[in-house]
């Protein structure tokens, strides 16, 4: 090997693409070091134990896995109906033209706004209206709380779910719906029929990359959730997320163990979204090929 | 049945549209809502007093976030300076050497780093800085963004640099140039505005970041330069100020979410336009 420009060149960009998998396993190493005091303290009731609390040393964490689980869900629910309705709209009935241009805006835009804004505005808007709902419907009027945070994290991953989608939906191959057309098949059963059982499997990516940013999602989040460190006893309740929790306490913990815990929470959630996020590049890798 | 079966279809076919236009045109609905109230109470919030002057003492009204500008400003340069030549390499890396197995990893891992909830990012980077440092510091927030751009500046780099035809390439190696002045002086210039237009639609996206800064910038009341010292950022400041009971610092909340609308709106226009502009469509 000579060392000249070239091979000089090349090897650089080689090392700084090793550098990014290097900083993937330090960051690894460093939360699994963080949270080894954790680990060896909490051991399996990490997972099953309701109390949490610094005072006494005891740190479960399932009021938390619940409330990241209910509202991730919640929201994703709530976005399917939309989502949905859009990709198919963009995707297949208005390509282009006045509509396409508005909803891309729309989307852009919903993509845009920074999570801090959507907190802000859920807490000083969203927030009395749900409680102002809540006492016409004899709820306890929170407010705040597990609804009124899917709500917000809903609007956000609209615009995820939507555009991977609408992706999707564009690649179904037009030989294979003109050839439904020409059975007769009207525009409903071609998507019934055509569109959505060849895409299925990039909507469910795409659903999964959403959920996978709902999960992670902290700010808005934090500021409407009501930040509340019990089980949640109902739906409208205040609660806790796994991020909202790290984003409230990580920086005025003062315990080892108690930031320890923290970080091992935090781990749970690098590992969760990690998983869901490479099956779902997986199922969209598979889609790219094959066309 | 009075109706027969084609007309049936036909009538379900029309009324499915007609749901899909009601359900997409019902999710427009909060975005209107969230603009308007930006509009209605963030804009008037804005007077040349809140834009240059610092924040005063609570209870006193007036001053402004200027140290939080400042501080906005501070984190993106330092996030661009960490991870702009690192993430144009490793695209370059990526464009280059599509079917390596080593690529395959590297995309791999671009696309994990890019899916960590931004608030572990924050945890990592106390860990690695803060944490030794003992102090919460610029440094360590524009870490902190800095680790969220890479990942964008990789992908709009390789997909840039993708694009640009083997023809342009060839022309500069039959010439006799060798391969890295063919990289860095033909394909990285024919790619600039891509390049560019992906550099700023990751500042965009970073501009609103706040929880990776909770505990690395950790924020601040008074204008500061030094990058090792706490600064202030526009999300921050809205955090802390909506946490707080003074309706002042709520309307000033307002006045700071609608900047940083305007601000990130601005970039992603911004790069939209220069790759409409210089793009070049081979």
């Amino acid at each position: 090997m000579k060392f000249n420009g070239d091979n000089i060149f090349s090897g650089y960009l080689r090392l700084s693409s090793l550098v990014i998998l290097l900083i993937l396993i330090i960051i690894l190493l460093t939360l699994v070091w963080d949270a080894r005091e954790a680990i060896l303290h909490n051991g399996f009731g990490f997972f099953t134990g309701t109390t949490w609390d610094p005072v006494r040393d005891e740190y479960g964490s399932l009021p938390f896995l619940a409330g990241t689980v209910f509202t991730a869900f919640a929201a994703l629910l709530l976005c399917l109906p939309f989502s949905f309705a859009i990709s198919i709209l963009m995707g297949e009935y208005y390509r282009t033209g006045l509509f396409a241009s508005i909803m891309n805006t729309t989307i852009e835009l919903l993509a845009g706004i920074p999570s801090i804004v959507y907190g802000f505005w859920g807490l000083f808007v969203f927030v009395p209206f749900v409680r102002n709902i809540q006492i016409s419907f004899g709820i306890t009027p929170y407010g705040v709380g597990i609804f009124t945070a899917a709500v917000i994290l809903c609007f956000m991953i609209i615009p995820y779910a939507a555009s991977i989608a609408r992706e999707v939906i564009n690649m179904v191959p037009g030989d294979l719906k003109e050839a439904a057309y020409s059975l007769g098949a009207t525009r409903l059963e071609v998507i019934r029929h055509i569109i959505i059982p060849h895409s299925i499997s990039g909507i469910f990516a795409g659903i999964l990359l959403a959920l996978g940013r709902a999960l992670g999602e902290t700010m808005a989040v934090t500021m409407v959730i009501g930040n509340n460190n019990v089980f949640p006893s109902s739906f409208f309740a205040p609660a806790n997320t796994m991020a909202s929790l790290i984003a409230n306490e990580f920086a005025e913990a003062v315990q080892n163990l108690h930031l320890s815990s923290l970080v091992q929470i935090g781990l749970l959630l690098f590992l969760v979204t990690t998983v869901i996020n490479i099956i779902g590049k997986i199922v969209l890798n598979r889609l790219s090929y094959r066309e | 049945m009075c109706i027969n079966k084609i007309e049936w279809r036909i009538i379900k076919d029309r009324v499915f549209l007609l749901l899909l236009i009601i359900i997409a045109l019902v999710s427009i609905v909060p975005l209107g809502f969230i603009l308007y109230f930006l509009i209605i109470k963030g804009a008037p919030a804005i007077n040349w007093e809140f834009i240059i002057a610092g924040p005063k003492p609570y209870g006193i009204s007036g001053g402004g976030i200027a140290h939080a500008i400042v501080g906005t400003l501070i984190l993106i340069i330092l996030a661009a300076l960490l991870s702009v030549p690192a993430g144009l390499s490793i695209g370059l890396f990526l464009a280059e050497n599509r079917k390596s197995k080593l690529a395959y990893w590297v995309r791999l891992g671009v696309d994990i780093l890019q899916s960590i909830p931004s608030i572990v990012i924050g945890i990592i980077v106390w860990s690695w800085i803060v944490k030794p440092m003992r102090m919460f510091s610029a440094f360590s927030g524009g870490m902190a963004l800095g680790l969220m751009m890479l990942p964008v500046i990789v992908r709009s780099t390789e997909e840039t640099v993708r694009l640009i035809p083997y023809s342009i390439k060839e022309a500069s190696l039959s010439l006799g140039v060798p391969y890295y002045r063919t990289v860095l002086k033909v394909i990285l210039p024919a790619g600039l505005s891509g390049i560019v237009s992906g550099i700023l639609l990751s500042i965009a996206r970073i501009a609103g970041e706040t929880a990776p800064l909770i505990f690395t910038a950790f924020g601040s009341r008074f204008m500061n330069l030094d990058i090792f010292k706490p600064v202030e950022s526009m999300p921050l400041l809205i955090y802390r100020y909506a946490s707080s009971p003074y309706q002042d610092l709520h309307t000033m909340a307002w006045g700071a979410s609608f900047l940083l609308v305007v601000l990130v709106l601005t970039l992603n226009i911004t790069a939209k336009g220069v790759c409409r502009r210089w793009c070049r469509k081979y």
